[in-house]
């Protein structure tokens, strides 16, 4: 079985969400997982010049130290995350590799003007952990519209898919 | 990263960026929609990358030391000259993404990029590309499907009749294509318009028999608004669908007196005006006519005119009938049986050495259209995978004899497997409109070796 840590990362508003999301994710993935608490300053990811967090800096942060013990290293974070290249993203992961991190700050309805929901927020990081987690195990973005690994270009799309892998992708995965 | 495109399968990205990071993450972001991808620090690497492998979109960054993203732009364009360069640029330099666009760029984006706007532009970008090379592919096949390809035949005869398509296509001249009924006329006069300059624009046939005077003229110059009772609106004729391509006059031996004036006229000035309507109307379009009359007699007894007759016979093509090449006859067959069998979905190989004696023997009357209709239907009522004489029991011997063998059973055999066909192999429905029961249907397909 797969051991599976997840940091919370600049969380307090949200932890409760998180401690919920562990048990989730070993039910829905092959894996145990286990809320770790980050061994590193996540500081050293922040870019002033756009004051977001570079998410490549972060997977950096969490392939290092205690990780080690862990085949997979999830990150959740309530700041803004970026590659270099493009605006912003929801998330990143090593495709095939160890290390995913996923980002709360633009899946929170009120960054849309809309009312905070906190169920809604819950059932969107369940979704954007498992496709950024199913990357790791070398998942590809599903042509399945209903497949957690369709890919989302906005996060109304994140709503539409479910939080399950199709049958294929289950297939690769367990 | 989430959000992203839904990737037609494997098509490829190639990223040239002289930053590091800007290709690795652009990489692994299409890499994880599914793409091909490939990167480039430099327009050397850019160079060797499209030799290595064919890429559809290429993402290039304008600002790049040594050779900068417009010259390698330039060069990427003479290699292959379709593919799909998205500039990519700072907000300080949309001055040059403008001139990128006007040297070919498909578009650009700029640094940071927008991830929603990087899906769209890929997608948008692919799908060009994949028209692109469809619309190439159809062309291809309209020239293979209408070319003279089609046309089959190794004789002497029929090898001067493409030799004379060949050279004739090249020119623009009016074209008189002659010979007997369903030799092919019709095909012969498309390989001239397939094999010409203009065979982008259309083919339109006009079949003069078919139609009475009076249809004839609307037909071909069409009619306004009023021209005519029953004319509630304005129509284009034949010879403005035509513009720009081939007019195709079988049977012009037919026109009345009356339209072959008017006809003349059209050919020699291009200008015509349609019935009811004062405006005359320009129009550019060769002219291939067919007959399988003898118009030299025709003209003779009146009834065609003299000068109409020179107009149209610049170049005569004559297509010998089949009975006197009768060595395009197993090629001929061979390849109907191919197409038949193909379109059926029968599972047909050959013809036996018996079945194309018959077939060698025969007069065909009604030529080539006759042979393909025989092997049609040879390949209805027989049974798969070879052709047998019982299955061309529809062809009379030369010398009027009854066909031999059994033929009631022949016609029983043909009649069943109709109505069977004809009732998509209901057996209840197909009994009933035969008039017997279900189980002397059934011993009867058995009996006759009929298949689905």
């Amino acid at each position: 079985m797969t051991r599976l840590a997840v940091v919370p990362i600049y969380v307090s508003e949200h932890s409760g969400l998180v401690r919920g999301l562990v048990p989730l994710l070993a039910r829905l993935l092959p894996a145990d997982g286990e809320l770790v608490t980050p061994w590193f300053d996540p500081e050293r990811a922040f870019d002033a010049s756009r004051g977001q967090y570079h998410s490549t800096r972060l997977l950096a942060e969490l392939l290092d130290g205690p990780s080690a013990g862990y085949d997979r290293v999830l990150g959740v974070t309530s700041v803004d995350l970026f590659i270099p290249v493009l605006t912003y993203v929801f998330g990143e992961a090593q495709l095939d590799g160890r290390a995913a991190a996923v980002s709360l700050h633009r899946l929170r309805p009120e960054a849309y003007g809309l009312p905070v929901d906190d169920a809604l927020l819950s059932d969107r990081l369940l979704k954007e952990s498992l496709h950024e987690l199913g990357h790791t195990f070398g998942l590809l973005h599903c042509l399945e519209p209903d497949c957690v690994m369709h890919s989302s270009t906005y996060v109304e799309d994140i709503d539409l898919k479910s939080a399950a892998f199709c049958g294929d992708c289950r297939a690769r995965l367990f | 990263m989430t959000s992203t495109v839904e990737t037609p399968a494997k098509a490829g990205v190639l990223i040239v960026d002289d930053e590091f990071s800007v290709r690795d993450s652009l990489e692994n972001w299409f890499r994880r929609d599914g793409y091909r991808t490939g990167s480039a620090a430099n327009a050397d690497e850019a160079l060797k990358r499209l030799q290595e492998a064919t890429w559809d979109v290429v993402l290039l960054d304008i600002k790049m030391p040594g050779m900068d993203g417009l010259e390698l732009q330039k060069r990427l364009h003479e290699i292959d000259p379709d593919l799909l360069v998205v500039m990519i640029t700072a907000y300080a330099s949309v001055d040059t993404a403008v001139q990128a666009l006007k040297q070919g760029a498909f578009d650009y984006i700029t640094k940071p990029i927008d991830p929603d706007e990087l899906s769209h532009l890929v997608r948008r970008a692919i799908e060009q590309r994949r028209l692109k090379s469809e619309n190439l592919r159809l062309r291809t096949t309209i020239d293979e499907m209408s070319g003279m390809d089609r046309i089959v035949g190794e004789s002497s005869a029929m090898r001067k009749v493409l030799e004379m398509v060949r050279s004739v296509s090249q020119t623009d001249a009016t074209v008189l294509v002659r010979g007997e009924s369903g030799t092919g006329k019709e095909m012969v006069a498309q390989a001239i318009h397939a094999a010409s300059a203009r065979r982008y624009f259309p083919i339109v046939p006009v079949n003069c028999g078919a139609l009475p005077e009076s249809l004839l003229e609307s037909e071909l110059f069409g009619h306004e608004k009023g021209a005519f009772t029953g004319a509630q609106y304005r129509r284009k004729g034949r010879l403005e669908m035509a513009n720009g391509g081939t007019l195709f006059l079988d049977e012009i031996g037919t026109i009345g007196l009356k339209t072959q004036v008017d006809l003349l006229r059209v050919l020699e000035t291009k200008e015509f005006t349609r019935l009811g309507g004062q405006k005359p109307i320009q129009v550019d379009f060769r002219v291939v006519c067919a007959t399988n009359q003898n118009l030299e007699k025709l003209v003779e007894e009146e009834r065609f005119r003299e000068d109409l007759y020179y107009r149209i016979n610049v170049v005569s093509v004559h297509i010998p009938p089949l009975r006197e090449r009768r060595e395009d006859i197993p090629l001929l067959a061979e390849h109907f049986l191919r197409k038949y069998a193909l379109r059926m979905n029968r599972p047909y190989e050959d013809i036996a050495p018996e079945a194309m004696d018959v077939l060698l023997r025969y007069d065909w009357p009604g030529n080539v259209r006759e042979l393909a209709n025989a092997i049609e239907r040879a390949l209805v009522v027989g049974k798969p995978p070879v052709v047998r004489p019982g299955d061309l029991q529809m062809l009379r011997p030369p010398n009027g004899a009854p066909p031999a063998g059994e033929a009631l059973a022949v016609v029983e055999r043909e009649h069943v497997a109709r109505v069977l066909e004809r009732h998509g192999w209901n057996i209840t429905h197909a009994a009933e409109a035969l008039g017997i029961d279900r189980v002397t249907l059934y011993n009867k397909i058995k009996k006759y070796g009929l298949r689905r």
